[in-house]
């Protein structure tokens, strides 16, 4: 069965002039479709104002739809009795990883969530135990915020959700305000999750690189699904890519470019080791 | 000056004052400011600084950290301790024109300094041993009776515990639109005050505006970790009270009625 659904999902913001008369509407989600099995790891990708963060605010019932349906976990999230059942199966990891920590300590802050669902205190500790394990953050639990680096309270964001017991983390450009060492941690760290725990992720990004592993990749632009499959069928199609205003990774440009004049080695290539092997491969 | 806030600083250690409950801590801060302004004779003077002194040694907290929260306040100190001097009616022990030093103003002003140096050292002594978050659970639970007056009381301390998590945030962003708005040749330094408020206006208004995006970023987190106000929540750390905190509310009783004592009978 698939975890989240959406069919023809649409998403209106409208825009008020001073006197309060609607101005224009903006269609950021515009006839959605989707389906996401349990377990998969899956990435969203798309260009600044794509529509990819709506998406993803829709799959926390932080927003409901304008049009279309969306199911979470078997729940409508237009339906209001479901919203916070559906903000506990499928949590939210946001950009800013400062503006998402509220405790003044680590722990503290990763048992905001299971204190907020009535959780047993014992349990609390459990959870925020195996949570920190998790993501490997168990020597910073009485740690401030404050003194981590980006990628440190990412973690901690991450940690955070994990505490609840969702079945499904969705994470909002995760890595959009990390350093290069932090952004890879994060992104081993939900790799991680995903493989050992089995939880759904479904991260959300314009870095392709971080992609390159997911299990299903789809491409957004101006609010619609345009391209979708797996990262080897969606990064073997480079013009389209550009089109839609992605960078592709580099050594998939390096193959395409090879490609483009002359030499004959397969489409999608996106590891340095799969380009390697494809050029010993000649001839 | 803010640097020089003792208030509202914790003090990391394990001592016995550490590990009080909040709530003993908060009355026990209380019970002190009442008898601070209960004492008027030299006996009553000894019990509270014996007190202090042994909530001092107790706490662990070295003392020049509790000396710095008295800078911020010696102006007035001073204002206080002239006022009680010259303005005390009596028998006058040295007159100037207006001015004139009584005995009973000497004393006064001696005790009105001591009074409110013992009221700032006392309240830090509690600051400095709790966690902010453990000082708004006891403010929480210590006045919960307010919810009958419909007074928000968990909103409140919620808001307090995420103020005191944004403080050192909002201070390094203010330094970081300082800098950026000097580099574009912004002057925060020269000209007499209302020039210098004045000039605070593009340095105000920046962070005003991320303040706000980040309070409505925070809150869309908060909502979606599921939080919908203290009904129906639990506590990672419950407040329970155990033997010591019963031994500290009988300290601070027998320490009351001492005073009172002390008062009505010398």
């Amino acid at each position: 069965m698939s975890f989240i659904k959406a069919m023809k999902l649409v998403h209106e913001y409208i825009h008020r002039d001073d006197d309060g008369n609607v101005d224009h509407i903006e269609k950021a989600l515009d006839g959605v479709d989707l389906d996401i099995e349990a377990g998969d790891f899956i990435a969203i990708l798309g260009h600044n104002g794509s529509g990819k963060s709506t998406l993803a605010k829709h799959m926390n019932a932080i927003l409901n739809p304008s049009g279309g349906t969306l199911l979470v976990n078997g729940m409508d999230t237009a339906d209001e009795r479901n919203v916070w059942d559906i903000r506990k199966s499928a949590g939210m990891v946001f950009q800013n990883p400062d503006n998402q920590i509220i405790a003044g300590m680590v722990e503290e802050d990763v048992a905001f969530g299971p204190e907020n669902l009535g959780v047993p205190t014992e349990e609390i500790w459990k959870r925020v135990a195996d949570s920190l394990a998790a993501v490997h953050m168990e020597r910073f639990r009485a740690y401030s915020p404050n003194r981590l680096s980006g990628g440190q309270k990412q973690r901690v964001a991450i940690a955070g959700v994990l505490a609840m017991q969702p079945d499904c983390i969705v994470l909002d450009e995760p890595t959009a305000m990390l350093d290069p060492a932090g952004r890879a941690d994060v992104i081993r760290t939900i790799f991680e999750l995903n493989r050992t725990k089995g939880v759904t992720v479904i991260l959300i990004t314009h870095y392709m690189e971080e992609v390159v592993n997911a299990d299903k990749v789809f491409v957004m632009d101006k609010g619609k699904i345009v391209m979708k499959g797996t990262p080897r069928d969606i990064f073997s199609q480079v013009e389209a890519l550009q089109r839609y205003q992605l960078d592709v990774p580099q050594i998939t440009m390096l193959a395409h470019e090879l490609k483009q004049a002359g030499v004959r080695i397969p489409d999608g290539i996106l590891t340095r080791e799969e380009l390697t092997e494809a050029l010993c491969h000649l001839s | 000056m803010l640097r020089d806030m003792t208030l509202g600083q914790y003090y990391p250690g394990k001592s016995l004052l550490h590990r009080l409950d909040p709530r003993v801590k908060l009355r026990g801060a209380l019970v002190f400011i009442i008898s601070v302004f209960l004492f008027d004779s030299v006996i009553g003077f000894s019990v509270v600084t014996a007190f202090l002194l042994t909530g001092i040694i107790l706490s662990g907290v070295p003392f020049r950290y509790m000396i710095k929260g008295i800078r911020p306040i010696i102006v007035i100190l001073v204002f206080t301790g002239i006022l009680n001097l010259f303005w005390t009616p009596g028998e006058p022990l040295w007159q100037y024109a207006f001015l004139k030093i009584t005995r009973q103003g000497l004393i006064n002003s001696g005790y009105m300094v001591v009074r409110l140096i013992y009221l700032v050292i006392g309240t830090s002594l509690m600051t400095l041993t709790t966690t902010p978050t453990r000082l708004t659970d006891g403010m929480e639970t210590n006045l919960a009776w307010l919810n009958h007056f419909k007074v928000p009381v968990h909103e409140i301390a919620m808001m307090m515990s995420i103020a005191l998590r944004f403080v050192p945030i909002l201070l390094e962003e203010t330094d970081k639109i300082m800098k950026a708005q000097m580099a574009r040749g912004a002057d925060f330094e020269t000209g007499n005050f209302f020039k210098k408020a004045k000039n605070m206006i593009p340095l105000l208004v920046p962070l005003f505006v991320s303040a706000w995006r980040r309070a409505s970023e925070l809150a869309m987190a908060m909502e979606a970790r599921c939080y919908r106000g203290g009904a129906g929540r639990t506590k990672m750390k419950p407040l329970n009270y155990n033997r010591t905190d019963v031994c500290a509310f009988l300290v601070l009783f027998l320490y009351l009625a001492g005073l009172i004592a002390i008062r009505i009978i010398v």
